[in-house]
């Protein structure tokens, strides 16, 4: 497509570098510079997508982000293969460059031809909230036919089909001064904040290059000079500044607490020469020292019959289009407005060849400035009109208007002819990220708007986003803003700027008046989620008086534009049909993000191998030439077993659980939590968090520790060894290890601050190295100097420090398996070395390496608990016969006072006792539940369940383990365990299973 | 009332639904009602409903500080489901689903319960045997809930990723079928409309500010923004801000409130089938009828009432998100935001008597209580108009926490819910 509305001159495009985008499969040209929007126009294409709901043709409204109709799918790298289209694009802010493929959206056959057109036919009943007043006969016909139909007409584009193939970056950044927004109060607000070389500042903008509103402006002077011209030296100042950072292409979206702004940058969607691998977008998080938004304000459009046609358009955003893109939308222009600053728009469209004329809702009267310099140039004015309606169907082909009489009747209509109608109902200050601040908004009547109140952190809004429109005012504004963000006073200012006065001033109107029924004419507030005014005053009737109801029954606002251009027409409409003042009706609460942003952005680095990183032992490199599957246990990747060729699970975990009780086995116990308590009260620390004594475990002596919650159920469990008088090495479970020091830190911090103690977590300092079976003494004896290993010497559950292959150790004395046992901690860069020693030299004792199927079979055949499995957090000491650990004496410990709650106490609680299905080879499954009688009728009531379960081949039969209501005390009695099919019959046991020949570990 | 349906809405099409009427009134507060509802959320509107249908009490004010259904009602991620572990918790879900089942029916109002299956995922060892567990309980208990392989998985929820080479890889699912989403502000309407309709009154920008109490202790009214209003019976229905209004009623209750935050992603045409969930990775999602993900995620470390979180939280739950379905990298955020839960030690609620007479607590949902709506609704307006609680809400007394006898779902699903 060729541009024929392309203007000859002017524009800050780059006619040197053409360059051509794939539309619907047309090649569509423009140049550097360029957005698909200003392409689109360009080429005279005014029709850009299908609405929501009734799938009316649409244009391109605006010229910024708050776009609701013109959006695109965009596949933009086509030329590297799948993974780079997204939906949903605004065409007017898609930087336009080659190989760029876009397609409209939500029509079918065609953009053209869309058969979901006929919504619109049936939009008498497809008002607001019609779906809540039918579709509900027959009962089962919802989900299955109605809703189907509905899904499938609603949403806009497709989402993509395959995995994003970009990355993205993130980053933190601290700051004295975030400047939002590079519009004229922006820039004076970064200028005056940088003056004294001293402050960080970074100022952010979302557009390509700084200038906000002065890039649409040919006529503003400042200081005699074109205003662009004081852009560029701004911004030239700011760059050879070194304590300022200007990030274009960078939307703040989020405000969040303790001026956290997160800000995301596009860094290579705009670039076809962008290297492959150059992250797509940049997640900024900034904390800022004070922060100052100048985000400027949107233009509200005005609400008339058919004010969607495509070539219906803001008046601003005509303005842009002419001025920044050098594109004329039309060549015979109606500028409707009820604002002085639309008539620039004419201006500018007239000096730039097309025909123009205005209607204004204003009275001659009620006008300024701009009246009569738009009758100097020539231009028909007609004051004190209204639109009666659009005519057109895919684009604009005249504008009904009408003169109101001084009574508000409607006078006689005339028709005027055109293809493009730039319209301004007005302004209406941006105060998202204020509001997202939980800053407190304030009804300002003269400026018809909600404007920032009272700050609830460190920053200020300058210029438009507070309602102040005059090009000198927002530029002294913005030094004031700045200023005052780095505490300098008035007088440190330099000389302001002197700018040439602007048009400003609007006629707040709800919907243009009209003699059409107003109860029939599709007039739109929202244009992408297609409510009409009608659909408001249906909402209002219907009671839904406060906005966020209207918000909610009518769907306006909740679009992807979030509501910029249709949230103040939507608030005043309703404040006008109550008859109330605007406030009354409330206002919305606006949220984040201020644009849509890629969860990509927001996910950053974190996926595939970065998404939770997962942690590996020292020993893991080994595990992994051995052939070892692992799973996946809290953010650990564990060995589960070593198949050797051949084997299945089964086949493996029956030798190695063979190999331990017969020989001695190897086991990666790295993962297992360890914090060392350490200080003049650690002993004391210890005694209350633990159910168990403390104070008098000498030095040298480990003892198994339980601990509980406040509630009284089990928590955790750990052997802790004491290494000195003020020193406990404490281990944990492998996935409690951080919620255990979080919980004693809580405890320590809050609870307890009077004690001296220090928490350190030093579980991955030591690789843990265990060798448990008869001949684990022998595999061990070898390496060891400075500790003697005899029983008599070493008894079991004690600890010693010593050497091991050289290397400084924390020797363990302990078992997990019934099987003499020992840990050997080592620091963990030598845990692989001391490792292949101790596994060579096991070879002489037929050592085999385990993995933790095996480490929970061996446990469990001889009845050891493991907490999370046995325990669900609703599991007492007693529950698991291990009231023993429960100091009788101590006069307090966390959960003691819980214990005595009657419950905790009372008959018939679960307990935990081994179960023995019949059928030996039968292993029933894990969570399974236990009931009396299989025969009794559903809802059955059910006696306990199943916890741990497992083939044993020390036993030569399954075992297992389950949490039974009086269990202990009806061993021998059979009972029903649920299977996928039915049931199965198993007899109570004790838990435990297997008898430990030899030197047993005694636990 | 007039009734909706498709006959009154052609009949109104055809007259520019000039005819519809308010769907609830904007009554002044009478002097004194049989009972007051504090709190004009589901629950609360739900509660008020079943008073006036099941038990003919219709002198009933509901008091709404802000605007009805503005609360976590409005701002959950609608799933309902009912396999929950514990036999009491599954006979108040379970109860709340039946309900569900023919709600748009009863109330008039298409709340829009779409029954598309709602799939827990496992995806370690202990995920595994939890899910086996409530799978077989739920057998048991008569709900249904089944266990997929990650094959079967993949075919219910297509753009699930079950590659061994994910970080958390797919072991397996519990899904249950009856499980689904609701439109959650049509719930709240649907309710006020059907209340409303029965003569309960509906008093929105009416903040409860005291308790009356008579000389012997018990409830004479509460003192509000709009003056004294007096009342028989008081039920507490605040959700994450019980803990406020109990505190001005005296009394501290067992409950913490914190933020929870959920977010949409920009609507897309059909891409999502069924409701997923997978509380290892942090993440819940569904696509609504709009077309929007709808994405749950976390709750913050800190107790708070401000209704904004951190964004951490999101990030965190969009890393597991794009993690578990890659084709979503490229959609983008449209709006988030953040409800206060009020979370009771055991996670399970508090639906009975306090030690004030005439005084009632409905509260302790924390991240679960729209899908309990109905139940809750209906269990507590049996307490509220017998003075006794419903053999149903019976264990969820606020005595459990004296007695311990605690209904621990979360610890025992490791689920939330």
């Amino acid at each position: 497509m060729s541009q024929p509305f392309r203007l000859p001159s002017g524009g800050r495009i780059d006619r040197k570098r053409p360059l051509s985008v794939s539309f619907n499969g047309k090649r569509l040209e423009g140049f550097a510079g360029d957005t698909v929007a200003s392409m689109l126009l360009a080429s005279g294409q005014h029709l850009a997508g299908r609405s929501f709901k009734y799938h009316r043709p649409r244009g391109i409204l605006s010229h910024g982000s708050d776009e609701p109709s013109a959006l695109l799918s965009v596949d933009w790298r086509a030329d590297r293969g799948p993974g780079y289209r997204d939906p949903n694009n605004r065409a007017s802010v898609v930087e336009a460059r080659d190989s760029l493929v876009v397609k409209t959206q939500n029509h079918w056959p065609s953009l053209e031809t869309d058969i979901g057109a006929v919504n619109d036919l049936l939009s008498p009943v497809f008002v607001a909230g019609f779906y809540y007043k039918t579709f509900m006969w027959p009962r089962t016909f919802w989900d299955k036919v109605y809703e189907p139909v509905i899904r499938r007409a609603a949403g806009l584009g497709e989402a993509p089909e395959v995995k994003d193939a970009d990355r993205y970056s993130n980053r933190h950044a601290h700051c004295d001064v975030l400047v939002v927004g590079a519009g004229p109060a922006g820039l004076a607000a970064a200028l005056a904040a940088s003056a004294d070389g001293e402050k960080r500042v970074i100022l952010a903008d979302e557009g390509l290059e700084p200038g906000g509103a002065l890039l649409n402006d040919v006529t503003s002077k400042i200081d005699g000079k074109p205003a662009m011209d004081w852009v560029a030296e701004s911004v030239s100042t700011l760059d050879a500044r070194e304590n300022v950072v200007i990030l274009p292409r960078t939307t703040a979206f989020g405000y969040y607490n303790h001026n956290h702004v997160c800000m995301v940058e596009k860094v290579s969607d705009h670039r076809a020469d962008a290297p492959e691998g150059l992250a797509r977008e940049r997640l900024w998080q900034v904390r800022a020292g004070e922060v100052v938004l100048a985000t400027g304000s949107h233009e509200r459009p005005l609400v008339f019959e058919n004010n969607d046609r495509p070539g219906i358009m803001l008046a601003e955003s005509v303005r842009a289009f002419v001025n920044r893109w050098a594109v004329l939308p039309g060549n015979e222009i109606v500028v409707a407005t009820s604002s002085a600053s639309a008539y620039q728009t004419a201006l500018d469209a007239k000096n730039a060849g097309a025909r123009v004329s205005i209607v204004d809702i204003r009275l001659e009267a009620d006008c300024g400035p701009e009246l009569q310099t738009a009758k100097d140039a020539g231009i028909t004015v007609r004051s004190g009109h209204t639109v009666i309606r659009a005519l057109g169907k895919k684009r604009v082909s005249g504008l009904v208007v009408a003169p109101i009489d001084p009574d508000g009747a409607i006078g006689e209509k005339q028709t005027l002819a055109c293809d493009c109608v730039a319209m301004s109902g007005g302004w209406t200050p941006s105060v998202h990220l204020f509001s997202q601040s939980r800053g407190k908004l304030r009804f300002d009547v003269e400026l018809d708007a909600f404007v920032p109140g009272t700050s609830a952190q460190a920053e200020r809004s300058a210029g438009a986003c507070r309602g102040i429109y005059d090009l000198a005012a927002v530029i002294a504004d913005g030094l004031a803003a700045g200023r005052s963000a780095t505490g300098a006073t008035d007088t440190a200012a330099g000389s302001t700027p002197q700018a040439t006065a602007s048009f400003t001033g609007f006629q707040p109107v709800r919907v243009l008046p009209t003699d059409a029924d107003a109860s029939k004419v599709k007039a739109f507030v929202d244009f992408q989620n297609d409510v009409t005014a009608k659909d408001i005053r249906l909402a209002v009737r219907e009671g839904f008086e406060s906005i966020e109801h209207v918000k909610r029954y009518t769907t306006t606002g909740m679009a992807t534009d979030q509501g910029k251009t249709s949230n103040m027409n939507a608030l005043g409409l309703v404040a006008g049909i109550l008859d109330r003042p605007l406030p009354a009706v409330g206002t919305t609460t606006f949220r984040p993000p201020y644009t849509p942003v890629s969860f990509g952005a927001l996910i950053g680095p974190a996926r595939d191998e970065l998404f939770d990183p997962v942690r590996k032992t020292p020993i893991d490199g080994w595990a992994e030439k051995n052939g070892a599957v692992f799973e996946p246990v809290a953010l650990w990747r564990r060995a589960k077993y070593f198949p050797q060729a051949g084997e299945d699970m089964h086949g493996a975990v029956a030798r190695e659980t063979k190999a331990v009780r017969n020989a001695v086995g190897i086991f990666d116990a790295s993962t297992l939590g360890k914090i060392e308590v350490v200080g003049p009260d650690a002993a004391e620390f210890m005694n209350r968090i633990y159910t168990n004594a403390w104070l008098k475990l000498k030095v040298g002596g480990c003892r198994y520790g339980l601990m509980l919650r406040e509630d009284g159920f089990v928590y955790d469990d750990g052997v802790v060894a004491r290494l000195a008088e003020d020193r406990f090495h404490v281990t944990t479970t492998t996935g409690g290890a951080p919620r255990v020091l979080r919980h004693m830190e809580d405890y320590l911090q809050t609870e307890w601050p009077d004690l001296d103690v220090f928490l350190t977590s030093i579980t991955e300092q030591w690789a843990v190295i265990a060798l448990q079976g008869p001949k684990a003494r022998k595999v061990l004896e070898p390496f060891v100097s400075g500790i003697d290993l005899s029983e008599e010497a070493f008894p079991h559950m004690t600890v010693q420090s010593g050497f091991v292959c050289g290397v400084p150790c924390r020797l363990f004395r302990v078992s997990f398996t019934g099987e003499l046992g020992f840990e050997v901690n080592v620091p963990a860069d030598y845990g692989e070395a001391v490792w292949k020693a101790l596994y060579e030299e096991g070879g002489k004792h037929g050592i085999t390496a385990y993995g933790t199927e095996a480490m929970h079979v061996l446990r469990a055949e001889v009845g050891y608990v493991v907490v999370g499995q046995e325990t669900d957090g609703t599991v007492t000491p007693d529950d698991l016969g291990l009231s023993g650990l429960v100091s009788k004496v101590k006069a307090d410990f966390v959960g003691k006072r819980s214990l005595a709650r009657p419950d905790m106490v009372a008959e018939g609680r679960r307990q935990l006792v081994g179960l023995l299905t019949k059928n030996p080879d039968e292993v029933i499954d894990e969570g399974a539940q236990v009931v009396d009688d299989p025969h009794r009728p559903i809802p059955m009531r059910m006696i306990g369940h199943v916890t741990s379960s497992y083939a044993s081949s020390n036993c030569g039969r399954s075992i297992a383990m389950a949490l039974i209501e009086g269990g202990r005390g009806r061993i021998g009695e059979t009972v029903h365990v649920t299977t996928p099919g039915g049931f199965t019959e198993a007899v109570i046991s004790k838990a435990a299973f297997y008898e430990v020949k030899g030197e047993t570990a005694d636990a | 009332m007039r009734r909706f349906s498709l006959k009154s809405l052609l009949q109104e099409a055809s007259s520019g639904h000039q005819g519809w009427e308010r769907q609830w009134r904007a009554p002044e507060p009478k002097k004194e009602y049989d009972v007051i509802v504090v709190g004009g959320g589901g629950h609360g509107l739900a509660t008020a409903y079943y008073l006036a249908t099941v038990h003919g009490v219709t002198n009933v004010a509901v008091l709404e500080k802000g605007w009805i259904g503005g609360g976590n009602t409005g701002r959950n991620t609608t799933i309902v489901r009912s396999n929950y572990l514990f036999d009491e918790s599954a006979g108040l879900y379970e109860h709340a689903m039946k309900l569900w089942e023919g709600l748009s029916q009863e109330l008039n109002y298409n709340v829009m319960f779409s029954q598309r299956g709602v799939l827990m995922l496992a995806h370690n060892h202990h995920d595994v045997i939890s899910f086996k567990r409530h799978v077989y309980a739920n057998r048991l208990n008569g709900i249904d809930n089944e266990w997929l392989s990650p094959e079967e998985c993949k075919a219910y929820c297509p753009p699930l990723s079950i590659s061994p080479e994910l970080r958390y890889p797919v072991l397996g699912g519990a899904l249950q079928r009856r499980g689904g989403t609701a439109r959650h502000d049509a719930v709240a309407w649907g309710y006020a409309r059907g209340a409303d309709a029965r003569g309960v009154d509906i008093i929105q920008n009416c903040e409860v500010l005291g308790l009356k109490r008579h000389p012997d202790g018990s409830v004479a009214g509460v003192e509000t923004s709009r003056g004294t209003i007096g009342a028989k019976r008081v039920g507490v229905v605040a959700a994450g801000h019980t803990g406020v209004v109990m505190g001005r009623f005296g009394l501290r209750m067992p409950v913490e409130s914190v933020p929870l935050q959920a977010l949409v992603s920009e609507p897309v045409k059909p891409v999502f089938p069924c409701v997923v969930m997978s509380n290892a990775v942090h993440a819940y999602i569904s696509q609504s009828d709009k077309g929007e993900l709808v994405i749950g995620a976390g709750t913050d470390q800190y107790v708070s009432y401000s209704q904004q979180g951190g964004i951490q939280i999101i990030n965190h739950t969009l890393d597991a998100i794009c993690e578990l379905f890659p084709q979503f990298g490229r959609m983008r955020m449209l709006r988030s935001w953040g409800g206060i839960v009020d979370v009771t030690p055991d996670r399970s609620p508090i639906l009975g008597k306090t030690p004030i007479e005439g005084l009632f607590v409905n509260c302790g949902w924390g991240t679960g209580g729209f899908k309990a709506t109905p139940g809750s609704g209906h269990v507590f307006a049996h307490t509220l108009a017998t003075g006794e609680p419903h053999k149903i809400n019976a264990p969820f007394s606020l005595d459990r926490f004296r007695t311990g006898r605690l209904i621990d779902e979360a610890a025992a699903a490791a689920v939330a819910h």
